[in-house]
Formats: structure tokens, C-alpha cells, sequence
């Protein structure tokens, strides 16, 4: 954020003076709801991730990138875009929706506004869920925010990626282009359906960085804080998992920290500063895997069933554990009876095979993947010298038993060295951080 | 996790069915102690000692004094008995278990052995079993201890044992030189889980790190998944299916590659991704393969990390998950390429599956002290290594795979590396490796091929009073040609297939069939006929002016070499003309120039001073080494240079050996005063290689003839023939002066360097020098070098 540290609600003129190198100077005087034709096309080859990467470099520098987002400015206030403000992440599996909901608009303003501008703001918060598919998480919406001189709601709202078809076309029904807004979208999917965009509903995207967005949505979120109450939470008590409760913290002084981020796969960054951090590494085995072994393996239809079936399951009957090949620990080693040796190690056999429940396997799943994870995760921080490690990602989304099993192995295998920290909000930063990315300009100046 | 208790209760039931056949499986029963005994899910390694009684050819003086008219001849020959130290592993399927506990029992007769070391996860299951079979107690050994000390023993005795796979590669095996120090790695053991160890020293080692997703997620998600049961067919599965089908590529998410972060469009960004979102059907090889992509990704990518964090770049890989497997060697090393993109390779064992048995072995064998002997791989006695996919061929490892055996045999002595070289580690012996070229290997199996009634016929004549030699001997052409079919299949059997190891395989089997010395009368012959010539030899060469003669002595190296039974185009001139002589050898000569050609630098070499002292590694009996060493010998010796002449401990061709040089230097030493007077002076001393071989790998010498080389500090290295020194040595640097003899006694091979038959090689060398500040430069090496790839 390049506010960091600063209120947010402190109010600041907002005014877009053209800078040099800015191609698009020329068109800030346009008058109200004129488009800005100029920075659209020549834009949208250069703003590949590479780009966008860059303007995470320069955030607060000189010449803040005005070229990356498309700018229109609206004739009342000329140096803020005009309403809908989204932001928006295509991942794999999920797309990720932030829309600011204004609660201060002005009955002249009202006036003014289109109906179909209206009726998007109307649809969005009068709903909770979308479709067969879209929902609004009504928990964590972000309350009474300041932000760009405007007051209003933060709504997170997702839906699963196969239906982005459909909402590009919902975008045409509604004829959204005629809104003339910028639409910010990171993930790999502003890229992938880009084209569609601007074929089907005639929009053009702002694409950004995936991890750029990730760490300046998180990085914002955890300074305004959940409606008051901190963003970050830990478990106190890791290494009893039945026990362990969660605490919130503040992570006042993030730097460096570990930024695991599971979503479909699994991105590991290490991050020094809010504009300079590195890709570790990755893993295929995330989000994705687990719900798509679960799928294979239980037949179950959401991530939602398949965490409820891994509540009810018990992995020892699919895992092998040490104590099932040693008869104990494996004291030589120092390993535990009660580790896992093999995941699936007992689904070798054709007796365990048949006795084992589909809750077994979806909890046998679920253990799998988390321990990987944090293992590799681990091993990053050790390699980084990094003690503090924030998981991220829908994975984690109403995941208490990832959670606590992440806690657990990084207290464990650490000597108490290391501390899991998550966030509330875990799966939207991405899009927080597109958000952000339209206003950014005028947050700046 | 190490090689767990993963047995599949009801897939195999015990076989009782088959008959072994004595005579190749279970070999030297009767002499058996120290057995040890690894049981995995699905194959038992059996590991004994026994010792081997086999001929060995000796010779001996007469006593001038009371048998002088007896015999014209100058010594006897002597087959005696010997008995060596061998160490016998076998490898097979759990089913035989019973069968061959019984087979073990009825054909023990030692008594005296009264525990069996187990390890491995079914040593517990199978242990009553054992006790009751063979009326020995079962002694459990730590499984990870057994793994790593079978990990060092491997990788200290058996050279080429570490390969790197490459999928599509004109030889997917590269063999890897064994390094002179084999500390410190990284074994990634893939078992039903995995265990990541790091190994400091023979006694040092941790289990640094691990994983539960390894061999048996793979096996039991893969069960789950495709209803598959078997291991080997969920590989078979995997090798035939895509996993872009159920994987969620990069590509997938972003339509293309992620190009900030150099992340491809075709690399898995979630492993079954698609298959969390589409309710369509897949099929069970597109399942197997992701499966097999994600766990093998996985452990790469842990492996890495471990590597990276305790700074090991030698990695081994190891398991059933590994197992010979190209399917998972293949994955397992492209994800160690993508993770450390290139630095580290993923580095796999020849006898992997013996590991833990080796290990086990050697604990119990501790009071023999196995570790301070060298032991070499009986290439007669050992499969090889078989990792073909049975979808290759799957005929051969039905048949083949059911029996595996390696067999090592105990060295008389101790192996070292020359101390002279210039670089131990990256120090190759052999100049071609036939696995990379597949002309030069079609032409050298041939040639073996072709060669091989000959050996047959020489071996039936070296022992007219025994009968059966003529039906050992056939049984020796069986053999060899079944090891030279397999060489064919499978080029990487044995390591990196070479001239060197095509002979010494031919050495070993015909050991096996007590052939010790098949050229023994024909080098006692030919010894015989050149000493009545030495004297007229040295008399003619010390009339020559100073210049003349030091060509004459080199000329008569060369002429000597021209007498080499393992030359096919040289022995049918010996068979057919019996007069040909040394004289008739120097005509064949080439003229100087001659193909490699520093005779020049050498003679002026021979301007300056003295040489401290010479090693010089001889080859053939007969001529060579009387009319042609000795005479050079005689000159270094007058020129106030000793002279260790290093030979052969054991036969091999018509190469002179130790006992048979000892003899040649006492004869001639009574005709030649400065042999004498060098002998008594201890000036000129006879050492053996430790080797019986008709090449050299100087990487492997006799402990020795080492300490001879560094306490006499040796500053010229002569190494004759074209086994020693074209086959093997050619480009091998050594760090003093060197100097390397012979002729080319076959026309492919001459042709391929630009001769023609009889052509020499003469090649006089300097140390590279030390690095002033720039690097060596290599230049010369390099122009050399392509000569041989025309």
C-alpha cells in the first residue's frame, strides 16, 4: 500500500495532475463520461504481468504509471475514477470480486447517476448470493470505509472461475461498457479472458500482477483493520490442535515475512518491503488438488462437502504412520509414532481399501495436502531466514482443520521457531489489491 | 520413510513351483556363511559370503642346478587351487521366499553359521518362517543404517555404480566415475514414504528431512483411483497417459505462459485442478500419469530444498519407488532440473535394490572387516543392470527379473588411485565409451563375437591333460556370448560399456570356467624363444651411435608391441607363420612420421638430465617384453634413472605377468650385468597393478605399487599397448612427465584415427603447468580428442 502506515480516512485532495511521459494528460479535461480512448489498446500489450510487476516497483515514485489504468475522470470530481469501483481476481479455480458500495452519495449526485449504475449497486447489496453460483461473504465485509475521499462499504463477493463466461455476459446484458468504468483484474484469468471481455462485453481489463495485487491488498487490509477489530490471528496452543485457540494479532511490523499464498496451487513469496519481494517458490499440491482428488475419490460436488466430509473422517485409516510400521516412534530418527510415514500408505492393501470411508479419504486428502505445504513452507523459511509466515488463499477459507494442522507443524518442526499467521480475509487480497489499483493514481497525488 | 512393511498380503501367494537351477542361482551354498537378508514389499534380497575355489595359473623356476638338461624350458607352470573371498547378493520376488529358503538349507553344509542379519519391513513378517527354514536366529538391523552402509560400500567398489538418466538421449545412462571421496551426500529414499539423509562419513549420518507423500501415496491413491493394483501396472498406466488432462496448467489459468515470473504456460500451476471443476470421466492412464507427476514433483522439490540448505550437490535417489523404474527416474530428474534448474543432478544406483542387504551384510560381517579390502563386480557372476519397462520388453524381465544376482568378488589387494594424476576425480580410464557410440559399439561386439572361437580353442589347448576342458570351454563360449547379447540389449549392464570392460568380462567368465591362463604356453614359448635373443639384441643396440640407439630402443617397443594375441590381425600371423619374428615385426612398422608423433621431444627430452625414476606399465610376454622393454629399460637404468616395472597380479591375454616378470628379470639379469647390478642395487624394482586386465585404469592400482610411485618420487610415467594406452590412458593427464607406446594392431580402430593398421602411437607429455594466473588451457587435449570422433 502506498499509504502505509497513514490513515486511510485522512482526507486528501484528489486531483490528477498530468505527468510527463503520461500519454493520457491530454484527455483529464474531457468532460464527463467521455472515454478515454487513447490508453486503452496501446496499454494492453505492455501490460502483461511483467509490466505490472514494474509498477509495483514504482508505486510511489515520480511517475506513477497513469498509462497502467485507464482513466476517466468523472467532471464533479475529475481526479478520482467514476463509479462502479471493482477490483477483480481470475485464479484457477475462483474468481474474486471486491465492490465498494458508496454510502455517502449526495441526492445531486443520485440525480446524476445512470440507472444502470444503480441497478448494479442495487443488485450487489441487496443480494447475497448471485446466480447458481456467485456469493456475497457478508462476514467480512469492510464497514464504513474511507477511501479516495468517498465513504462506503468494501462487498467480497466470488464465484467459481467456469462461470466467467456467463458473467462477461451478464456485463453485456447490462450493458456495463456504457458505464465507460476501468475494470482492474489480476490472476491469470484477466489475461486468459481478456479477449473475451472485450469481444462479448466490449470492456477492456487493467490487468495486474497477481502477487503485486496479493501483497497490496493484504498489506491495506490488515491497516484499516476488520471493522475494527485486527485482520491477523494465530493459535495459541499449536502443538495441541484439539485445544488451540485463536487470537487475533496485529502485524504491525510485517517485514520480512513469508506470504503463503494456497489457492488453486500454492505460490510462496518472500517479502522484505511493500515493493520488494520474490517468488520462493511453488507447489502444484494446492487448493485444486485437494479438491480434485477429493472429487475422484468421494464423488463430492464443492469444497464446501468436502470439508464437511473430511470434518467427519479419520486419515489413519488411509495413512500409514510410523507407529503402524515401527510399533512405536522411530527413536533413531526422532520420529513419532504418530506420524504420518506414508499418506495412503495403507490403501497399498486391498482390505484397507475396501474398509476405508470416503470421509477418511477426504480427511486423508485434506491432511495431505496441508502437511505438504506447510513442509515446503517451512523448508522456505528456513532457506530465507524468515521467522514469520502468513498463509493466505481460499484453501484456507472456512479450513479450521488446515489451519490448526499449518500452526501445528510450524511450531512443531520448528522448535517454536516459526509462527503460522493467517488473515481474515484470506482469499481476497488479490482482488483488494486490483481494487486499489484503480484508485491508486489519485491516492498518490 | 525407508522400505516399509508396504507387503500386499493377499497379492502374492508363495510359489513353490519352481526349480532352481543350482548351477546359476545360489552359487557356492556349500561354503556359505554370514547370511543376511533384506525383505521389501515385494522382493527379498538374499546376501552371503562364501569362498570360491578356482585355478590359478602359477609359474616357477626350475632349479637350474639339478634339471638343467631336463627341459629346455625356463620356468614351470603350475595351475594351483586358490581360494577367494566372494560376496553373493540375490534378488527375488517374496513369492519364492519359501522355495528358496528350502533350496538354501539342502544345499548349506557349513554348520557353523548361526544367525541370519534382517532387515527391510517384512523381515518381521517372514521372520518365524526364516528361523524355522533355515535353523537360524533372526538378528534385526536398523533399516536406515543397512541402506547407507550398503550406499558407501557400493559406491566405493563398484565404479559406474551412479548414473544420471536421460530420456531420450542416445544412451539414457550416463555412469558417473567414482569420486575418490564419496562424502558428503544427500540419499533421497523413496519408499512408501520418503527420507531425505545426509551422509558425512562411513559412521555419520541424519535423517535430515522426509515427506509422507512418496512411493506408496503413489501406489495407494493410484490404487484408489484407477482400481489398479499393482505397482509395476500403475507405472505401466502412467508411461500411456496425459496429465493435461486432469492437471491445471499455467496455461489453463492464464491462456498462456506467466512470463514475469519466467513460469511456463505448460507447467502444472495444480496437480488435478481440472479435475476439482469438470465432472467428465477420466481415464485411468491420464489419472496414473498426474498422480505420477505430482508426487514425483513433489519430492524433486523437497529433495532441492534440503540440497540447497546443506549445501550437497551429489543427490542419489533410491527406493521402489525408483527402482529401475525409467518412468519415475525420468520424472524424478526432470523435476531436480526444473527446481535447481540444472545445478544439482539426480543421480541413481546400478544396485540400488541391494542396498539394504549390502548393509546388513556388513554388519554382520564386521569382524572380517569387509571395508578394508577392495572388492570388484564379477561381471560373470552379475545380472546387470535390467531396468527395462516390461512394455519394452516384456518377455526379458518376466524371465530375467525373477532371479537377479550380483556378485563381487574380494581383491587381493587394496585399490588406489596413482597419486600421479593429474586430477583423480575427473580422471576417466577409458578413452571411448561404447554406450555413447553406437558404431564403435556395433564393431567392438562384433569383434569380441567373432574373436571368441579363438579364446575357445586357445583355452581347450592351454590344458590338453584335462578331458572336460573341452566341455568347461563351450560352456565359457555360452556364457560369454550370452553376456555379449545382453551387452547388445542393454549396453549399460554393467556401466559404461568400454573395450576394457568388454575384455575383462571375457577374463572373468573365462575364470569362472577354470580357464585361469589360456596364453600361459604360448607366452612360455614365446618368453623362451626371445631370451636366447636378448643378448645378440642388447649387443647390436650398444653399437649404435647415442642418437641412432635411442631410436632403435624405441623402434624395438614398438616391434615388441607388434606381438599381441588379443590383436586378431596379429594372432593370425603368429598361428599361420611360425618364423615371424622380431625383425619381421619392425617392417611392419609404420615409417615417421608416425600417426602420434613427439618422438622429437622426447629425444631432446633425453639431452637433459636424468629422470629420478620411471614407472612403466609393460603389456605382452615374449618379444615385447624382453627384446623390447627390457633393452629401453637397461638404457633409462644406465642413464641413472630407476625403473619400477608394474605388471599384471593375475593373467590376462598373453600380458606379462608379476610371476612371470620375476623370473624373465632373474634370467636376463644373469646375462646382463646392469640388470643385475640394478636388481641388487635396488634400482630397478618389479611391483605389481593389483589388475587382470589387458587395459589399465589407473584409478584402481595395487596400494603398492603407490607407495613405491610416491616414495620413490616418480617423474616419468611410461604406459605400452594399445590396451593401456589407446583403449584406456590416452587422454589421461598425469602430473609429471608421461609417455605412452603403441601400435595399432586393428585396422577399424587406426582408420578411425587416421592410421592404418600398424600405425604408432607415440606420445610424450608434460604436466600441464600450474596456473601462472590464466586457466590451463585444454587446446591440445582438444584437438587430440578429435581425432577419435571422425
Amino acid at each position: 500500500m502506498a499509504d502505509n502506515g497513514r490513515s486511510p480516512e485522512q482526507k486528501r485532495p484528489c486531483h490528477h495532475v498530468p505527468q510527463p511521459g503520461d500519454v493520457n494528460g491530454s484527455t483529464v479535461d474531457t468532460g464527463c463520461g467521455t472515454v478515454d480512448s487513447g490508453c486503452g489498446t496501446g496499454d494492453s500489450g505492455s501490460s502483461g504481468a511483467g509490466g505490472s510487476r514494474s509498477s509495483s516497483e514504482c508505486f510511489d515514485e515520480e511517475e506513477p504509471k497513469l498509462s497502467r489504468v485507464r482513466r476517466r475522470t468523472d467532471s464533479c470530481r475529475k481526479n478520482r475514477p467514476p463509479f462502479p469501483w471493482f477490483g477483480m481476481d481470475i485464479g484457477g479455480t475462483l474468481v474474486k470480486l471486491v465492490y465498494f458500495e458508496p454510502v455517502d452519495v449526495t441526492a445531486e449526485e443520485e440525480q446524476e447517476e445512470v440507472d444502470n449504475l444503480k441497478s448494479i449497486r442495487k443488485y450487489l447489496t441487496s443480494n447475497v448470493a448471485y446466480g447458481d453460483s456467485g456469493i456475497r461473504d457478508v462476514h467480512l465485509e469492510l464497514r464504513k470505509l474511507t477511501i479516495c475521499g468517498r465513504t462506503g462499504n468494501l462487498h467480497f463477493i466470488r464465484f467459481p472461475t467456469q462461470d466467467m463466461l456467463g458473467f462477461i455476459q451478464m456485463g453485456q446484458d447490462k450493458n456495463f461498457s456504457s458505464l465507460h468504468t476501468s475494470l482492474c483484474a489480476t490472476g491469470g484469468g484477466a489475461f486468459k479472458f481478456e479477449q473475451d471481455f472485450a469481444t462479448i462485453a466490449g470492456l477492456e481489463l487493467c490487468k495486474l500482477d497477481e502477487l503485486d495485487c496479493l501483497i497490496r491488498g493484504l498489506l491495506y487490509v490488515d491497516s484499516v483493520g476488520f471493522n475494527g477489530l485486527p485482520e491477523c490471528f494465530y493459535f495459541q496452543n499449536p502443538s495441541d490442535p484439539d485445544h488451540s485457540t485463536k487470537h487475533s494479532c496485529s502485524l504491525d511490523n510485517p517485514f520480512p515475512m513469508l506470504l503463503v499464498n494456497i489457492g488453486s496451487g500454492v505460490s510462496i513469496l518472500a517479502v522484505y518491503s511493500k515493493d520488494h519481494y520474490k517468488r520462493v517458490t511453488g507447489t502444484s499440491l494446492g487448493g485444486g488438488t485437494f479438491l480434485g482428488l477429493c472429487s475422484l475419490l468421494t464423488g463430492c460436488q464443492s469444497f464446501e462437502e468436502a470439508l464437511e466430509m473430511a470434518a467427519k473422517g479419520d486419515s489413519t485409516n488411509a495413512d500409514k504412520l510410523v507407529r503402524d510400521i515401527y510399533g512405536g516412534d522411530y527413536e533413531r530418527f526422532g520420529l513419532q509414532g504418530a506420524a504420518v510415514a506414508s499418506s495412503f500408505g495403507h490403501m497399498m492393501c486391498k482390505e484397507k481399501r475396501e474398509s476405508v470411508s470416503k470421509e477418511d479419504l477426504a480427511r486423508a486428502t485434506l491432511v495431505t495436502i496441508t502437511n505438504n505445504i506447510g513442509s515446503i513452507a517451512r523448508m522456505c523459511a528456513v532457506n530465507e531466514k524468515i521467522e514469520r509466515v502468513v498463509f493466505v488463499g481460499n484453501f484456507l477459507r472456512i479450513n479450521t482443520v488446515s489451519t490448526k494442522l499449518l500452526s501445528y507443524a510450524m511450531d512443531f518442526w520448528s522448535n517454536g521457531q516459526l509462527r503460522a499467521l493467517f488473515l481474515e480475509h484470506e482469499g481476497y487480497f488479490g482482488a483488494v489489491g486490483a481494487f486499489l489499483e484503480l484508485l491508486k493514481p489519485s491516492e498518490d497525488l | 520413510m525407508a522400505e516399509l512393511d508396504r507387503v500386499e498380503k493377499s497379492s502374492h501367494s508363495l510359489d513353490k513351483s519352481i526349480t532352481l537351477p543350482p548351477d546359476e542361482i545360489f552359487r557356492n551354498l556349500e561354503n556359505a556363511k554370514r547370511f543376511a537378508i533384506d525383505i521389501g514389499g515385494s522382493l527379498t534380497k538374499l546376501a552371503y559370503y562364501s569362498t570360491v575355489q578356482h585355478k590359478v595359473a602359477k609359474v616357477r623356476s626350475f632349479d637350474n642346478t639339478a634339471k638343467e638338461a631336463s627341459s629346455e624350458k625356463l620356468y614351470e607352470i603350475s595351475v594351483q587351487e586358490e581360494i577367494t573371498a566372494r560376496l553373493h547378493f540375490i534378488k527375488f520376488e517374496n513369492a519364492y521366499i519359501e522355495t528358496c529358503l528350502d533350496f538354501i538349507k539342502d544345499h548349506l553344509v557349513n554348520t557353523d553359521t548361526k544367525l541370519i542379519k534382517a532387515t527391510g519391513g517384512g523381515a518381521h513378517k517372514f521372520k518365524d518362517l526364516i528361523e524355522k527354514k533355515l535353523g537360524l536366529k533372526v538378528d534385526k538391523e536398523d533399516e536406515m543404517t543397512c541402506l547407507i552402509r550398503g550406499c558407501n560400500f557400493v559406491l566405493r567398489n563398484i565404479p559406474h555404480e551412479a548414473f544420471i538418466f536421460t530420456k531420450h538421449a542416445d544412451s539414457e545412462f550416463r555412469f558417473q566415475n567414482t569420486h575418490p571421496d564419496i562424502f558428503p551426500y544427500l540419499l533421497v529414499n523413496i519408499g512408501s514414504g520418503v527420507s531425505i539423509i545426509k551422509v558425512e562419513s562411513e559412521d555419520r549420518f541424519e535423517r535430515i528431512g522426509g515427506s509422507s507423500i512418496g512411493g506408496g501415496t503413489f501406489w495407494g491413491l493410484g490404487a484408489l483411483l484407477t482400481k489398479t493394483k499393482r505397482f509395476d501396472e500403475l507405472l505401466q498406466l502412467a508411461s500411456k497417459g496425459q496429465h493435461t488432462n486432469l492437471d491445471m496448467l499455467v496455461k489453463d489459468i492464464y491462456g498462456g505462459s506467466y512470463g514475469s515470473l519466467g513460469l511456463t504456460g505448460d507447467l502444472i500451476a495444480s496437480s488435478f485442478g481440472k479435475s476439482a471443476t469438470t465432472d467428465k470421466e477420466f481415464s485411468k492412464e491420464d489419472i496414473a500419469k498426474s498422480l505420477l507427476h505430482m508426487i514425483s514433483n513433489d519430492i524433486g522439490q523437497l529433495a532441492c530444498l534440503y540440497a540447497r540448505l546443506h549445501s550437497l550437490t551429489r543427490v542419489y535417489f533410491g527406493g521402489f519407488f525408483i527402482r529401475g523404474h525409467p518412468v519415475t527416474m525420468h520424472t524424478i530428474t526432470y523435476s531436480i532440473n526444473f527446481f535447481t534448474k540444472g545445478e544439482v543432478q539426480a543421480l541413481f544406483l546400478r544396485h540400488e535394490g541391494y542396498l539394504g542387504a549390502i548393509g546388513a551384510f556388513l554388519k554382520g560381517a564386521e569382524e572380517d572387516n569387509p571395508n578394508q579390502y577392495s572388492w570388484g563386480e564379477n561381471y560373470a557372476g552379475s545380472s546387470g543392470l535390467m531396468s527395462v519397462s516390461p512394455d519394452i520388453n516384456p518377455m526379458q524381465r518376466a524371465r530375467s527379473g525373477t532371479f537377479d544376482m550380483l556378485e563381487m568378488d574380494r581383491l587381493e589387494r587394496k585399490l588406489v588411485n596413482l597419486p600421479l594424476l593429474e586430477d583423480p576425480s575427473s580422471y576417466v580410464p577409458d578413452t571411448v565409451d561404447l554406450t555413447e557410440d553406437p558404431l564403435a559399439r556395433e564393431y567392438w561386439l562384433f569383434c569380441f563375437e567373432d574373436a571368441l572361437d579363438g579364446v575357445v580353442k586357445r583355452a581347450v589347448a592351454s590344458q590338453p591333460d584335462l578331458p572336460e576342458a573341452v566341455e568347461r570351454a563351450e560352456k565359457f563360449r555360452q556364457k560369454y556370448r550370452h553376456k555379449l547379447q545382453t551387452l547388445r540389449q542393454q549396453p549399460f549392464a554393467y556401466g559404461s560399456l568400454t573395450v576394457r570392460s568388454l575384455l575383462d568380462t571375457r577374463e572373468h567368465c573365462l575364470n569362472e570356467f577354470n580357464f585361469p591362463d589360456p596364453y600361459s604356453k604360448i607366452k612360455q614359448r614365446e618368453n623362451d624363444g626371445a631370451l636366447r635373443c636378448y643378448q645378440k639384441a642388447v649387443a647390436a643396440l650398444d653399437a649404435l651411435g647415442w642418437e641412432e640407439k635411442q631410436f632403435a630402443l624405441v623402434r624395438g617397443v614398438l616391434a615388441g608391441n607388434v606381438f599381441d594375441w588379443g590383436a586378431k590381425a596379429v594372432s593370425d600371423v603368429l598361428e599361420t607363420d611360425r618364423d615371424f619374428g622380431f625383425e619381421e615385426a619392425k617392417q611392419k612398422l609404420e615409417e615417421r612420421p608416425w600417426l602420434v608423433d613427439s618422438y622429437n621431444q622426447w629425444l631432446q627430452r633425453l639431452k637433459g638430465p636424468p629422470h629420478k625414476c620411471a614407472v612403466f606399465f609393460v603389456d605382452n610376454s615374449g618379444m615385447d617384453i624382453i627384446l623390447g622393454v627390457m633393452p629401453f629399460v637397461r638404457e633409462l637404468l644406465l642413464r641413472g634413472t630407476e625403473v619400477v616395472l608394474a605388471s599384471n597380479s593375475s593373467p590376462a591375454l598373453n600380458d606379462v605377468t608379476n610371476g612371470e616378470l620375476q623370473i624373465l628379470t632373474e634370467t636376463i639379469a644373469a646375462m646382463d650385468p646392469i640388470i643385475q647390478a640394478g636388481l641388487k642395487e635396488d634400482r630397478l624394482v618389479l611391483v605389481q597393478t593389483g589388475s587382470s586386465s589387458p587395459c589399465l585404469d589407473l584409478g584402481r592400482l595395487d596400494k603398492e605399487l603407490t607407495i613405491v610411485v610416491r616414495e620413490r618420487e616418480a617423474d616419468l610415467v611410461v604406459i605400452e599397448g594399445m590396451g593401456r594406452a589407446v583403449h584406456t590412458n590416452y587422454f589421461a593427464r598425469l602430473s609429471c612427465e608421461s609417455l605412452k607406446m603403441a601400435v595399432i594392431k586393428n585396422t577399424w580402430l587406426a582408420e578411425r584415427l587416421g592410421g592404418k593398421l600398424f600405425s604408432v602411437v607415440f606420445k610424450y607429455e608434460l604436466p600441464t603447468p600450474p596456473p601462472p594466473a590464466a586457466p590451463p588451457m585444454k587446446e591440445e587435449e582438444e584437438e587430440e580428442k578429435a581425432v577419435f570422433s571422425p
